[in-house]
């Protein structure tokens, strides 16, 4: 680890990307992360890189897919409706196999929506990026110096499975600035040789990337190697985080920002008497379904709390698989919950102490 | 020692980086700390404010509902944010910009005549650091030293020859106190 420095959340992402050995960069401004691309168009040329700002998100995201496929480490980034653009080619790069990474600084929707910080795009990370079965493996950070280390995690992540991996922050997390510290940079050039990337056939077969499959069987053999790879991510990647577990009659989940605020509700309740824990999920897909359906055996009540009208809520349902009751707390629309709110809540489950 | 402070003027009053300053000496000292500018559709002479919070533990949220001091350069930002101070807090105003009183009695209130210190010194641009100076002197959070020694780091290449006046503009600040 080096010097700590201040950065801000967006620019910090940028320089993990640079760090991991990223030289591809094709996007669009949007607020709330345009420090991000600005970053980068500043910073690569220095490192060889190339940063290219598209036409569009559509086509951004189809120049990902293009340098995806001849073996370099990509980035785009973009926030809530950019994202919705750039979703056909995430599809397209999922069913190729091939790997990139994705920064979403989530803002207000739906449509142009606001610019302020939100959630609300759990379910489109999750389950609904586009058409087609396919997952994206989901990371969500909620301090800069997680974004960093989450971000340079999020190549490696997505080489090993030949998937995009998805990294949602929201505003907060883009603006901020935090004290951070970079890793060791890894030079490009020292990376592992993707044997199948169209990177010139010159003395071999010729390599195929490609998402179409017009036999079903085929594409269901296809589908079912997909569906193993995304089967292994929920056996080998579920990160999560434990904050007073041990001895929590109420357990709140709460991913990124929301889980920072409702740290200190935390606090604040189990001063007055409310025995709260949390579990703060990491990675959102593939989910921490087992340790939440693990604490429900002793704990009374879940709380979930998020920046929607309540998406998250219903994968801790489906992982509390009704052994106790769910309930949910949320702002949206780019309204931040205060950890004030958060504890009225806490009361009205726990009661009177 | 959890600290909460609202920073607040017109944009060009170099709100952000007092903020940014205050920040790096915070992390420079070893303490956990977070700075969260307003970001958005601002009006042109609205306010612009950040929010830095400078902890001996780790921050849970970067945003302050009930600030422990605000530092505010003009009226808007005093009729915005005074309702937010937490009772007991601190209120550090620029008192050549504002010339109404505060209306609440369960809060300290520093005037710092900022603009008129920066003049005499030479450039109205550093008004900021005449109220962060006090700011520093007043709450004891960072050492005066530190936060002299940050300037380097936040500063831009372009305003490094601009480091002793900011340092001269932090010095008479703390005469205001």
């Amino acid at each position: 680890m080096g010097e700590k420095v201040l950065m801000k959340g967006n620019e910090a992402i940028a320089e993990a990307a640079i760090r991991a050995g990223c030289r591809y960069f094709f996007g669009y401004p949007i607020t709330p992360q345009s420090e991000l691309p600005a970053y980068l168009a500043r910073k690569f040329p220095e490192v060889g890189g190339t940063f290219l700002q598209a036409e569009s998100e559509v086509a951004a995201s189809n120049m990902i897919y293009g340098a995806a496929g001849a073996g370099a480490r990509v980035l785009t980034s973009s926030s809530s409706p950019g994202i919705s653009l750039k979703a056909e080619g995430i599809s397209y790069i999922a069913g190729a196999e091939l790997p990139a990474v994705i920064i979403n600084i989530m803002r207000g929707g739906p449509g142009l929506g606001s610019i302020q910080p939100s959630q609300a795009d759990y379910f489109q990370a999750t389950k609904g990026m586009a058409h087609g079965d396919f997952s994206l493996t989901v990371l969500a950070p909620s301090t800069v110096q997680e974004a960093v280390d989450l971000t340079m995690e999020a190549f490696e992540i997505a080489d090993r499975y030949r998937n995009p991996v998805l990294l949602v922050g929201d505003g907060i997390i883009g603006q901020m600035m935090e004290p951070v510290e970079f890793k060791e940079a890894i030079d490009p050039d020292e990376l592992p040789k993707k044997e199948w990337a169209t990177d010139g056939a010159k003395g071999r077969e010729p390599n195929v990337i490609n998402s179409l499959a017009l036999e079903p069987e085929d594409l269901e053999d296809h589908n079912m190697k997909l569906k193993a790879k995304y089967d292994k991510m929920k056996e080998e990647e579920v990160r999560y985080e434990e904050l007073y577990t041990d001895d929590a009659d109420i357990i709140i989940v709460a991913y990124g920002t929301t889980a920072r605020i409702s740290s200190r509700a935390i606090e604040m309740a189990r001063k007055e008497g409310y025995k709260v824990g949390m579990i703060r999920p990491i990675t959102l897909f593939p989910f921490p379904t087992d340790i939440i359906n693990e604490t429900a055996d002793r704990v009374d009540d879940f709380l979930a709390v998020e920046m929607s009208t309540g998406q998250m809520v219903e994968d801790v349902r489906l992982a509390v698989n009704g052994k106790k009751p769910v309930h949910f707390y949320g702002r949206t629309g780019g309204v931040v919950p205060s950890p004030e709110e958060i504890v009225n809540k806490i009361k009205e489950i726990g009661g009177e102490k | 020692m959890n600290e909460e402070i609202i920073m607040a003027g017109f944009g060009g009053q170099g709100i952000m980086l007092m903020g940014k300053l205050l920040t790096y000496a915070g992390m420079k000292e070893d303490k956990e700390v977070s700075w969260m500018p307003s970001y958005g559709p601002e009006m042109r002479g609205g306010t612009a404010n950040c929010t830095v919070i400078i902890s001996d533990k780790r921050i849970p949220s970067p945003m302050s509902s009930k600030p422990d001091s605000i530092i505010v350069m003009n009226l808007p930002s005093l009729d915005k944010f005074l309702p937010k101070v937490k009772s007991g807090g601190t209120v550090f105003m620029n008192s050549s910009l504002i010339a109404e009183e505060v209306t609440r009695d369960d809060v300290k209130v520093i005037k710092v005549p900022a603009n008129e210190m920066a003049n005499e010194i030479g450039n109205s641009k550093i008004a900021n650091m005449v109220m962060l100076g006090s700011f520093v002197e007043e709450k004891n959070i960072v050492k005066p030293e530190t936060v002299k020694e940050s300037l380097e780091k936040v500063l831009s290449a372009r305003n490094q020859k601009l480091i002793d006046l900011n340092v001269k503009a932090l010095e008479k600040g703390k005469e205001f106190k």
